[in-house]
């Protein structure tokens, strides 16, 4: 009842395409830069910000962006600022380091060896939750009112997400992986450096990103409870006695510049090396 | 041992491994002989201990009895002279071109200097069809790709052995049957040793020369067969010492 349907061939030819490649329209383009995007978002938010603070009209409650500005300037022309800004970063400099150096001596250990993982993860779920500014009364104690203290509880705001998050990534590298790193026969150094580290990098980034941001929190609150550590005092100081003289755009300047510092590291520094890895291996889109 | 052509001698391997409730055997008391320029197959059905006993010639197993030795030295670690392609796509190193992946490997031999290493690298990239994704990075190939890619490193290296896992398990069959095309093509010109595991009987007829059927858990040997006028419906009756109209849910 029913014929057998018939076979059907078609001649292919790449000539009658309208459109194979076509060129993104103006706005289409600007849209694809992210920097543009993100400037024209932040923008709105100052708005919005200047906006809301202009009605407020009270600059002890809520400076607005341009007062903010204005204070921001003037604290940096007297040189206040800027000196405040630069002990804290180099403050937090130097106990970021530390902290990553010991995750990296704890971690390479717990790689190593199992006494070694299972000493990090016990470690880890004990002093983790310990939030580091709990420990800033007993570094005064054993280090005094000295730098030494606050490095003290900056290395222990990074050491344990650093250490954590990477020793997750370590062992998520996949067994293949290990076992062609195995074949080429590399000493266990050159194993975890040339495999692990690699292989792991999108947990270490955000270790690191993590471990960024405890640092700054640790060290702004530490200051604020600790003042002027010796000599010169940081910008958790300079927030605080702008507050005690009753500043408030001074201390919206302050707390600014911290925000300032955030932005330029995540888009200047971290997504920086993101781009030229992880998402440049696939490990990430 | 008997033989001076014999490259890899493996006698009377045991091979077991450690779950968190049981001792399991893998493989009991294998023994095979691979001889140069070999394309020996390791056939038998998943479970049979197969991959392990590969992994053990890699050096990542030992065995509880019995002994491999590869050119008469005994097989104590993995090392160069015996190279994996696995069945993983994930086997290169995502941080690497196509041809970094190759130069690092023969970097860590340290035979070459960094201009030799490149232009050996580029030399089996060609040989695999892939010189135009040299400066690829992995998550960018196909699977096929992937896999040559593998075979290219693998091949660079010069091992003794060529150990491959399964390498075109994962992938389609029209692609499958090219690489298998391109691997006979690649022995003919080079004439290399591998070691072949696979749970295909077409596969191991097609690729090999030389085929080793195992039975299942724990793997032992069944047949040593040549696969020239091999006829896979009798493959199939050793291995699973039976009629094929009675295979069934088996597999």
């Amino acid at each position: 009842m029913s014929e057998p349907r018939p076979e059907l061939f078609y001649n292919v030819s790449n000539s009658a395409f309208n459109v194979v490649q076509k060129p993104l329209t103006g706005w289409g383009r600007l849209y694809e830069i992210g920097v543009l995007r993100k400037v024209v978002l932040l923008a709105v938010l100052g708005l919005i910000w200047e906006i809301y603070g202009r009605r407020l009209g009270d600059e002890n409650l809520l400076p607005t962006l341009i007062q903010t500005a204005k204070a921001l300037l003037s604290s940096v022309q007297t040189g206040e600022l800027p000196k405040a800004a630069f002990y804290t970063i180099m403050l937090l400099l130097k106990g970021y380091f530390a902290g990553l150096l010991l995750a990296g001596l704890l971690t390479a250990f717990a790689s190593v060896t199992r006494v070694g993982a299972d000493l990090l993860e016990t470690l880890t779920a004990m002093f983790n939750p310990l939030p580091s500014i709990a420990l800033l009364p007993l570094a005064m104690v054993w280090f005094g009112l000295s730098e030494r203290s606050l490095i003290f509880v900056l290395i222990h705001a990074v050491v344990w997400s650093v250490a954590l998050n990477t020793h997750a990534g370590f062992s998520g590298v996949s067994p293949t992986l290990r076992m062609v790193g195995q074949s080429y026969g590399l000493s266990k150094v050159s194993f975890i450096l040339r495999i692990l580290v690699p292989g792991a990098f999108p947990s270490i980034l955000t270790g690191l990103k993590v471990g960024w941001a405890f640092a700054w929190r640790t060290l702004i609150a530490s200051e604020l409870v600790f003042g002027a550590s010796g000599r010169s005092g940081g910008l958790g100081w300079f927030i605080y006695i702008n507050k005690v003289e009753y500043l408030i755009p001074n201390v919206f300047a302050g707390l600014l510049t911290i925000m300032i510092f955030g932005l330029f590291v995540e888009y200047g520094i971290f997504r920086a090396i993101e781009k030229r890895t992880v998402q440049r291996w696939g490990m990430q889109q | 041992m008997k033989n001076g052509n014999s490259v890899l001698v493996v006698e009377g391997v045991t091979l077991q491994y450690r779950t968190k409730s049981h001792l399991v055997t893998a493989v009991y008391r294998v023994s095979f002989n691979v001889q140069r320029s070999d394309r020996f197959v390791i056939l038998g059905p998943s479970g049979c201990g197969k991959s392990t006993l590969l992994k053990a010639v890699g050096g990542f197993v030992h065995p509880v009895e019995g002994s491999i030795t590869l050119g008469g030295a005994p097989i104590l670690k993995p090392g160069r002279d015996r190279v994996f392609v696995f069945q993983e796509f994930d086997q290169l190193l995502p941080w690497k071109t196509v041809k970094e992946n190759i130069t690092f490997a023969l970097g860590t031999t340290e035979r070459f200097s960094r201009s030799e290493a490149d232009e050996r690298a580029l030399h089996y990239i060609r040989k695999v069809n892939l010189s135009e994704f040299a400066n690829s990075y992995p998550h960018t190939l196909s699977g096929g790709m992937k896999q040559r890619a593998a075979i290219a490193r693998a091949m660079a290296l010069e091992p003794q052995v060529l150990l491959m896992d399964e390498p075109f398990a994962a992938l389609d069959a029209l692609t499958r049957s090219n690489l298998q095309e391109e691997l006979l093509r690649l022995w003919d010109e080079m004439k290399f040793t591998m070691l072949f595991v696979t749970h295909s009987i077409p596969e191991a007829i097609r690729l090999g020369n030389r085929i080793l059927l195992l039975s299942v858990r724990p793997g032992q040997v069944k047949a040593e067969i040549n696969s020239q006028g091999a006829d896979a419906a009798r493959i199939e009756q050793i291995l699973f010492d039976r009629p094929i109209a009675e295979r069934g849910s088996h597999e």
